[in-house]
């Protein structure tokens, strides 16, 4: 289990306990631990921490003109959680989404609403704060209501409410909530105020239209990158071309200096800055520096050393003799292969990727007069991001006011990464220069400093019966997860679970199982990556499945149908995928414009069910695929709409990684500087995407990273059915294709 | 700008630009892309920058009418080209139809790239008012990390209906 979904908030011992990490646990800190460290010591209610999602009045502003601002604890990237937080609150506020006006709020443990914590991402957003933010709305409405029973000198029980006014049907007078809030927040709020009857929902489950899609659609949007301060200088970077290494010598400071619009020139740990009166001058005098830069370690997998490389840090995985630690065990493994009428064996590997988010990272710092801090910047954890900027400027966390603009794209993105982010390189410049500094990535400096998805390795074994059953699966994974990097002091085990998410807790009733995790460590800075551990690990599990289907003699699809039979959601997923497709069939079978084949995958991501098939053909030597189509259950659901964007939207995600992605590096330093050389999904390679909401009613899972898991197999399902040939290295372009 | 900054070494000279109908005088060198003049000088930042070597589109506007990659137009190649850029788009009468079919459809998600996105289909649809698929295609190349591609062509092909 992922461990952040453990229902109870870590302790605070546990917390402590991973030394390495104790910048980021500060911020995570239970609330009260935090202001009272920031604040000193304090008397009565100051010391009392709030319930975090209790306050109204530090979620929402209500105006007289009858819009509201709420302050959400998420960061809108795309996702529409601003829009879904507004169905949520609105639904029980009884104010129409339409109205809201929703910006991520500041640091504050007010927020800290995602079990305990506050983050975007982990596709936890919606389902951890459903019922907190509904119960949020329907204690404003209830303040409301009380307000105006004050007013009207009626009872509670005589007022009703409808799209932001308090009504009086007796005396058909009407307050509205606009005129009442000043007086409803000074309230004591009723901490038992019953929920709405969701069969009376006007606005949750209904395609409620998204609040920021005009503004997106006509260039008004604000980005961390179109922000602007009075005074600020423009910074560019140019990144030493190795991490952990430093410069030693400018060889034309002066002659830089004396460039268009430079203002200064400076040296950053791992990289050389400077500061111009536009980004462009700047850019042009960061290039233009001839820097001497340290040589770093010699060799080893340690450090990103000068011979390293993706293909020797891949040999590093697959030779590791490190027998690791149990991540699931089932029953008697040794005993099935010993039995096995058949054992089926095969190697599967997947490359580094970049997020390459189309917003190139930035960051706004700006120190006030009395020594505080200011902080714009794309992120997805505002109150870690505090902590590191407190740690960087030398300041206190309260301090430190970070603001949150929508991002241009995330999918893992906006974590702290250490060198990985541009902020502290702003704050640094705008310490050493006494002015706002306004630090912006070229693409190419993005692409050498984004945190990868950590390459990885599994070794599968599976043992067949006379029968063709899988009797056992055996998998051992090797190489390391952004948890375990990132939140290690948060694991109960040596295992990560995002490092073996996808591989353990499957579905399939196979009755022996052992899956062991062995953590070798990578010299680069890793990341969260759009689904995480499932971006790779259902590709392999899903592939080796059809692997086993074949080698047992059976058909994927109803190898697994035989596997699930005691799950009916799982089964339900199935029947409805084929039914989507017009029915199962594998191939290859003649189409328009050649041979098709199509491949069946399932995953069970974040909380979320899917099963996907995928219609593959063979164009060029290149798998083109023409179809997706996409069963998803995430249990319940609050926007249609958005659910079906974001599934699609991670479905092509997904599969521009089987496809076309990978970071290489060779002699220590990455292959790809941009789109030219790190290609991506682009229009003409994406397919048509079905997709139905099937909501089960099971507990609700994530929407976000979900829809991308069951793509990468199901595609490489569809080649093995059309070619013949089972591609076990990603991505699928490194292969040169033939269908048969 | 004093008189006596223009006798300094390496500051340009003034450059003249007709953009979304009004006339600006930019201080930058001549070969500084039009993209940051547009987002840093003149403070339109709704035209974005992706990746600078005209692969992405996120910069998209239009000189005279035909879309172009901003990032990859030096400020002396404009003379007297007109500029249209996303802050203008609704003035015109397809790009306020290629608006509200955005807006219908519900296209964007990040929406970064779609500025350029709506820029590249005004474009389209001023020279081409009927586009087959193919056209579509064609002219369609900007990149979207979100992968709205199909939502983009069926809002190309609304606002076209």
């Amino acid at each position: 289990m992922h461990p952040l979904l453990r229902p109870a908030v870590p302790s605070r011992r546990r917390f402590l306990a991973g030394a390495g990490g104790a910048l980021v646990l500060s911020a995570l800190l239970p609330a009260r631990t935090v202001r009272a460290e920031a604040q000193g010591p304090a008397e009565g209610a100051g010391l009392l921490a709030p319930k975090p999602g209790t306050r109204v009045a530090a979620f929402l502003e209500i105006h007289p003109d009858g819009t509201i601002k709420l302050l959400s604890p998420f960061v809108e990237g795309g996702q529409g959680i601003a829009t879904g937080m507004a169905q949520i609150v609105g639904e029980e506020l009884d104010v129409p989404p339409s109205r809201f006006v929703v910006e991520c709020a500041p640091p504050g443990p007010d927020y800290a609403v995602v079990n305990g914590i506050r983050m975007t991402g982990g596709s936890f957003s919606t389902r951890s704060s459903y019922e907190t933010m509904r119960r949020l709305g329907a204690t404003a409405r209830d303040l409301m209501i009380h307000a105006a029973a004050a007013k009207l000198k009626v009872q509670d029980g005589e007022l009703t409410t409808r799209d932001g006014v308090v009504l009086h049907a007796a005396t058909n007078r009407s307050l509205a909530y606009g005129d009442l809030a000043a007086d409803a927040l000074k309230l004591k709020p009723n901490e038992s105020v019953p929920l709405r009857d969701p069969a009376t929902f006007r606005y949750i489950r209904q395609p409620i239209p998204r609040l920021d899609v005009r503004d997106k659609s006509t260039g008004r949007a604000i980005y961390a990158i179109d922000h602007k301060v009075e005074g600020m200088l423009y910074a560019a970077v140019q990144h030493a071309p190795r991490l952990g290494t430093e410069p030693t010598s400018l060889a034309n400071e002066a002659e830089v200096k004396a460039m268009p619009g430079v203002h200064s020139v400076h040296r950053l740990p791992g990289a050389v800055a400077v500061a111009a009166n536009s980004w462009w001058r700047a850019r042009k005098a960061v290039e233009a520096l001839k820097v001497e830069w340290s040589a770093g370690k010699p060799s080893g997998i340690d450090t990103v050393a000068a011979d390293f490389s993706s293909e020797g840090m891949l040999a590093a995985l697959k030779t590791s003799t490190d027998p690791g630690h149990v991540a699931e065990e089932q029953g008697d493994v040794a005993a099935a292969f010993a039995k096995a009428a058949k054992v089926v064996e095969a190697d599967y590997e997947a490359p580094y990727l970049a997020h390459a988010q189309l917003e190139p990272p930035s960051a706004i710092a700006r120190f006030a007069a009395d020594g505080t801090l200011d902080v714009w910047l794309p992120n997805q954890m505002p109150e870690v991001f505090q902590a590191v900027s407190a740690k960087v400027a030398g300041l206190q966390p309260a301090q430190i006011r970070i603001h949150s603009p929508m991002l241009g794209g995330f999918f893992g993105r906006h974590f702290t990464y250490e060198a990985g982010n541009p902020f502290p390189q702003a704050i640094l410049l705008a310490k050493a220069t006494g002015r706002a500094v306004k630090l912006l990535w070229s693409r190419e400096e993005e692409f050498a400093r984004d945190a990868v998805r950590p390459l990885s390795f599994s070794r599968f074994r599976a043992a067949l019966d006379t029968a063709g059953q899988p009797t056992a699966i055996e998998v051992r994974t090797v190489g390391e997860g952004p948890i375990g990097r990132y939140f290690s002091m948060m694991m109960q085990t040596p295992v990560d679970p995002s490092a073996v998410e996808g591989i353990v807790e499957k579905p399939y009733a196979v009755p022996n199982r052992r899956m062991t995790f062995t953590k070798v460590a990578h010299p680069v800075n890793i990341a969260f990556w759009r689904s995480v551990g499932h971006s790779m690990n259902d590709a392999f599990y899903e592939s080796f499945l059809d692997e086993v289907a074949q080698a047992g003699g059976h058909d994927p699809f109803a190898l697994r149908m035989a596997l699930l039979q005691d799950s009916a959601r799982h089964r339900t997923l199935l029947s409805t995928v084929a039914e989507m497709s017009g029915g199962w069939q594998r191939g290859p079978y003649r189409a328009e414009g050649g041979m098709r084949a199509r491949g069946i995958a399932m995953a069970s991501p974040f909380g979320s069910e899917t099963a996907t098939v995928a219609e593959v053909s063979v164009e060029g030597g290149e798998a083109r695929v023409h179809n997706l189509w996409i069963a998803f259950d995430p249990g319940s659901i609050v926007n249609p709409a958005i659910v079906k964007a974001q599934v699609e939207s991670a479905a092509a995600l997904g599969l521009s990684s089987v496809l076309f992605e990978q970071i290489v590096y060779r002699d220590g330093v990455r292959q790809s500087q941009n789109y030219d050389t790190y290609p991506i999904l682009r229009r003409e390679h994406m397919p048509a995407v079905h997709v139905r909401i099937v909501e089960s009613g099971a507990p609700m899972g994530g929407v976000g990273e979900p829809g991308l898991p069951g793509v990468p197999p199901a595609v490489l399902n569809a080649i093995a059915a059309l070619t013949g040939r089972r591609i076990r290295a990603l991505p699928v372009a490194n292969s040169k294709l033939s269908a048969v | 700008m004093a008189l006596g900054d223009c006798l300094l070494p390496g500051i340009a000279d003034m450059v003249s630009l007709t953009i979304n109908g009004r006339h600006y005088s930019v201080d930058a060198e001549p070969d500084t892309p039009l993209l940051f003049v547009l987002r840093d000088t003149l403070g339109l930042t709704g035209t974005k920058y992706g990746c600078g070597i005209a692969q992405c589109g996120a910069c998209t506007v239009h000189l005279n009418g035909q879309a172009m990659r901003s990032c990859q137009v030096p400020l002396d190649s404009v003379g007297t080209q007109a500029i249209t850029t996303i802050e203008a788009v609704e003035q015109d009468d397809v790009g306020r139809k290629v608006v509200e079919a955005w807006v219908a459809l519900q296209v964007p998600q990040c929406g970064y790239c779609q500025s350029g996105q709506v820029m590249a289909a005004t474009a389209l649809l001023k020279q081409t008012s009927q586009p087959t698929d193919k056209e579509i295609a064609d002219a369609m190349t900007n990149l979207c990390r979100c992968g709205t591609y199909n939502a983009i062509a069926a809002a190309v092909r609304q606002a076209a209906a």
